[in-house]
């Protein structure tokens, strides 16, 4: 399956597998990096939001009663 | 409907969101088809031998390393002259990946080099100015992580920017007035009489293309993550102020 690549094998297998090593590398940090702060902002806009809901309970348990 | 809508951080997020995907799909298309296509499908050149499969990649990657910082500069103008956020944040997540670009355009040539020229390196004014391009991005890059306050950052790396579109545009244009150096001219363009045989042409351009989608792919994805940092940071900041 993969060509005869004669003398120049090592050169062109080289930059080939170097060049896809730095791309899976980006990849893979932004991919990362992006899942790690949208868990992290989940967290803190979660915590954000938690007094207005305890607020709230109160007032709904009342109107119950 | 205007462009300056999407310097809304929650329009961006929105469009971005929608569009990631199917611009995810075709980068993988054409990257995979294009470098599948160049690899396999070629046959080899009767100067270069085999190492004529490297432009697919050396190629792509050293007109993205130089694209990349143009795109830097149009989103650091935008941000001196506009004060849109989503804009500088959008220069700071393209940088990782034109490093990325720039690095693989020097290793593969370095290796194209070595069997070609005879040396891995030469001090040519396209290869040194492309040189310097990768540690202005370092320099960038550096100076993000550097300064503490995000607007501060934005405004001294996009003048830093502006002073790197010097070498962008010399490692993209130094061989057309500066005629000196082993570098040979465009592999592609416009003039016919210039342009590499359509049977290693096709598969470029696929491969350019690819590439350009990486890009996108990556910027989108990246500039998400740091509108979300900035809005973690503000978040924070408000819990401070209300402990």
């Amino acid at each position: 399956m993969i060509p005869d690549l004669g003398k120049y094998a090592g050169a062109v297998m080289g930059a080939y597998g170097a060049s896809i090593a730095l791309l899976a590398l980006l990849v893979l940090v932004s991919l990362w990096q992006a899942a790690r702060m949208k868990r992290a902002l989940d967290e803190v806009e979660a915590r954000a939001k938690a007094p207005v809901a305890e607020e709230a309970a109160p007032d709904k348990g009342a109107s119950d009663v | 409907m205007s462009i300056w809508e999407y310097a809304n951080p929650k329009k961006f997020m929105q469009t971005s969101g929608w569009l990631l995907p199917w611009v995810t799909g075709l980068a993988l298309v054409c990257l995979i088809g294009g470098l599948f296509w160049g690899f396999f499908l070629t046959p080899d050149d009767y100067k270069q031998g085999s190492t004529v499969k490297i432009i697919y990649i050396h190629v792509p990657a050293a007109i993205l390393g130089t694209s990349v910082w143009f795109m830097m500069l149009v989103t650091s103008l935008i941000w001196l002259i506009r004060r849109h956020h989503v804009s500088a944040l959008a220069a700071k997540a393209a940088a990782p990946i034109g490093l990325t670009f720039t690095l693989i355009g020097l290793v593969t040539g370095a290796i194209w080099g070595q069997p070609m020229w005879g040396t891995w390196w030469a001090w040519d004014p396209r290869l040194t100015a492309f040189l310097i391009l990768g540690l202005f991005y370092l320099g960038y890059i550096a100076l993000w992580a550097a300064v503490d306050d995000p607007d501060t950052a934005a405004d001294l790396t996009s003048v830093l920017c502006i002073v790197g579109s010097v070498f962008a545009f010399l490692s993209r244009y130094a061989v057309l007035f500066w005629n000196q150096g082993l570098h040979q001219g465009a592999s592609l363009s416009l003039d016919a009489q210039e342009n590499v045989s359509d049977v290693y042409a096709w598969p470029l351009w696929t491969c350019i293309a690819g590439f350009l989608l990486l890009f996108v792919t990556l910027v989108l994805l990246r500039t998400r993550t740091e509108v979300r940092a900035r809005r973690m940071a503000a978040l924070l900041a408000r819990e401070r102020r209300l402990a």
